[in-house]
């Protein structure tokens, strides 16, 4: 009689880091990939809305109006920026994506009426001229930033940290710097490009306030100057950056996306979205700033839910980065060309991975060229495909979260408020200070 | 010659003045009196004019300075000539920290010493300093030349790209991946070159070059700790 075999998988030492030793120990390197963090975490899933009924009435959820209108910048700046929809596409750097896809954003976006956001590396002709709102990151790198094109942008967003990796800088590995990207950022064709975890000219929040006034000064005032926040410390991040003058502040959870960072920094640093939005919301009504200061909010905004979550919870709008790249076609089995969608699953084989898995947009041999620089892969991206594409992911999100706020009985999405939430677990009450569905419990705050 | 005096105007309306009425007016040359120290004078210049500024300044005095000759009659504070493209900037006394940080062109000159972060993050700036520079001095400088006359701190060019410095005194320590190197013709010429421009007189025979050695290019294994 054969012998049964049993097979039983360690939960510690489980194949998943069986692997990654046997990775270290071959290299001596860490891992390096793009995207976000993968591992279950609390999020806007855990929380559910309760909608109107008989103590309150939803409004009619095909006729009757609900605004979208979100206006970014009123405490200080002489021109705020006027979106169409509260839902905006995040920072990310042409190097990281390429000048075609860079277009594609700025197309979608300008036709849903709201922003897209440069990155590290300066702001493209391409970008400019397709995105009516373009927000311009002031980075710690400084590649390409320039008083020309701070002029030109409409609103300038200073990046202290990322969601993916607080405390880290960025990373351009050498396979995608190049000739242009090089010129860019003023550096050699094919080096990895580091980009610093701190700003050159200012340290502490002191000079966070001195830095906010130049770049006030440089621009006459006119536009909104936000400060971008990886989620750690948030609670206290928020205030000081309020202290510092911000017009807006963006959190970026932990979920939110990169191009290429350790894979122990988008696993192990910096806390979830959900948890970050509600510590962001806590300071600026502990300073009385909620609505002199807007709040953006992004890491993991996948669907329109998300979205109305993150407005109930106080959030004025979100920035999108993954959600985006995945409806040009990010992790999708196939591309788009003169009207043929083109296998691409031996592309994705050959990097080691999957449609639906893949992280690996370091490599910059995206195999449905959205994250490259590669001359050839590139055109895998039809900037009109991608645009249209991204306009329909940006609409839908918008229709279902103006039919949840209808549901809810709101006229205006910014009436959204935590009161329509419940949460499905301690941990999602407990991070969001949201009771636990069907009780009043917030542990912490409210006894069962 | 315009005066503007910022006891009497704030540093906001002396630079939406700089910015929006200067330019065309046909000034050549102004003054700006009683700074006191105030931060981001005329920062964001875009005209070509010389500007003397009677005193001491804050924090970025000319900060992105384009097409401006602007010069400093006392010492300044953090990221003079920040990210500066064009034109000149010329401290008379001494500088404070993160001067010319990520500065994409320009000269900038600093008759004294400078602190902590000189040249950070270069991107073509040239810059000359008469006296001494803080440690942690060009730190990712990616391009550009640096002329120290006096003594360099502590790290000095780490993690540096294609900029390159140029040292008269002594340096306490170099940053990772920096090293000293011959000093080749074109060398000393640089340093003649800058040293007219700045005005001081040294023998550019008497400066050692230090550049990067491009180890830390690509990431590899054995950078460990360094990359
Ligand atoms: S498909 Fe392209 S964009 Fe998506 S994760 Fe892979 S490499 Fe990155």
């Amino acid at each position: 009689m054969s012998k049964k075999l049993v097979l039983e998988e360690s939960a510690g030492f489980n194949q998943k880091v069986i692997e990654y030793v046997h990775r270290a120990s071959a290299t001596g390197l860490y891992e390096i990939r793009g995207m976000g963090a993968k591992r279950q975490l609390p999020s806007f899933d855990d929380l559910v809305f309760l909608a109107g009924s008989a103590s309150r009435y939803p409004l009619e959820g095909y006729r009757e109006k609900c605004t979208t209108t979100t206006v970014l910048g009123t405490r200080f700046a002489k021109k705020p920026i006027e979106l169409a929809i509260p839902i905006t596409v995040a920072g990310m750097s042409f190097g990281a994506l390429s000048g075609r896809v860079k277009e594609a954003l700025g197309r979608a976006a300008t036709e849903m009426g709201t922003s897209t956001t440069t990155g590290d590396g300066g702001m493209t002709p391409e970008e400019r001229q397709s995105s009516k709102t373009l927000v311009y990151q002031c980075l710690p790198s400084r590649y390409g930033f320039n008083p020309d094109d701070l002029r030109k942008a409409d609103a300038i967003e200073l990046v202290i940290g990322q969601g993916a990796k607080p405390g880290g800088g960025g990373m351009l590995l050498g396979q995608k710097v190049t000739k242009r990207v090089a010129g860019m950022r003023t550096l050699p064709v094919g080096v990895d490009q580091r980009s610093a975890c701190r700003h050159p000219d200012w340290t502490g929040p002191d000079d966070l306030a001195i830095k906010v006034a130049e770049l006030r000064e440089i621009t006459d005032w006119e536009k909104p100057i936000y400060i971008k926040v990886g989620a750690t410390r948030t609670f206290n991040d928020v205030k000081l950056a309020v202290h510092a003058g911000a017009d807006v502040i963006v959190v970026d959870g932990m979920q939110g996306g990169t191009a290429a960072t350790q894979t122990v920094f988008i696993e192990h640093i910096g806390i979830p979205t959900l948890a970050a939005l509600r510590q962001a919301v806590d300071a600026l009504e502990d300073m009385n700033m909620r609505g002199k200061v807007q709040l953006i909010v992004s890491g993991g905004i996948r669907t329109g839910a998300d979205v109305a979550k993150a407005l109930a919870m106080g959030a004025d709008a979100v920035a999108i980065g993954q959600g985006v790249l995945l409806s040009l076609g990010c992790n999708s089995s196939s591309y788009v060309q003169n009207g043929q969608h083109i296998d691409a699953t031996a592309d994705y084989n050959a990097l080691g991975t999957a449609p639906g898995f893949c992280h690996h947009c370091q490599t910059g041999k995206c195999p449905v060229g959205v994250t490259t620089q590669d001359e050839i892969l590139e055109q895998r991206l039809e900037p009109l495909v991608g645009a249209k594409r991204l306009k329909n992911y940006l609409k839908t999100l918008n229709m279902e979260l103006t039919t949840v706020a209808r549901a809810c009985g709101k006229s205006n999405v910014h009436h959204l408020e935590k009161e329509d939430l419940v949460a499905l677990t301690l941990e999602a009450a407990a991070m969001a200070k949201i009771p636990l569905a069907g009780t009043n419990w917030i542990p912490g705050v409210s006894p069962f | 010659m315009e005066s503007l005096d910022l006891h009497k105007i704030t540093v906001r309306e002396l630079n939406q003045f700089l910015h929006k009425e200067l330019p065309g007016k046909g000034v050549k040359k102004l003054e700006i009196l009683n700074p006191d120290g105030v931060h981001s004078i005329a920062a964001g210049m875009d005209t070509e004019v010389d500007i003397d500024i009677q005193g001491h300044g804050g924090y970025y005095v000319g900060g992105m300075n384009k097409h401006a000759n602007i010069t400093v009659h006392g010492n300044v504070g953090w990221g003079v000539a920040e990210n500066m493209m064009s034109g000149t900037v010329r401290v008379k006394g001494f500088a404070s920290s993160a001067a010319g940080a990520s500065g994409h062109g320009g000269t900038l000159i600093i008759e004294g010493d400078t602190s902590l972060r000189c040249g950070i993050s270069m991107k073509g700036i040239d810059i000359v300093v008469g006296g001494s520079i803080g440690n942690f001095s060009g730190f990712m400088a990616q391009a550009g030349r640096m002329v120290i006359c006096g003594d360099a701190g502590d790290g000095l060019g780490d993690s540096m790209y294609e900029a390159v410095f140029y040292v008269r005194g002594n340096i306490k320590s170099l940053g990772a991946d920096a090293q000293i190197e011959p000093m080749t013709d074109a060398d000393y010429a640089a340093v003649q070159e800058l040293l007219n421009r700045a005005g001081f007189k040294h023998d550019p025979k008497e400066f050692k070059r230090v550049a990067g050695a491009k180890k830390l290019y690509n990431w590899n294994a054995d950078a460990n700790q360094e990359y």
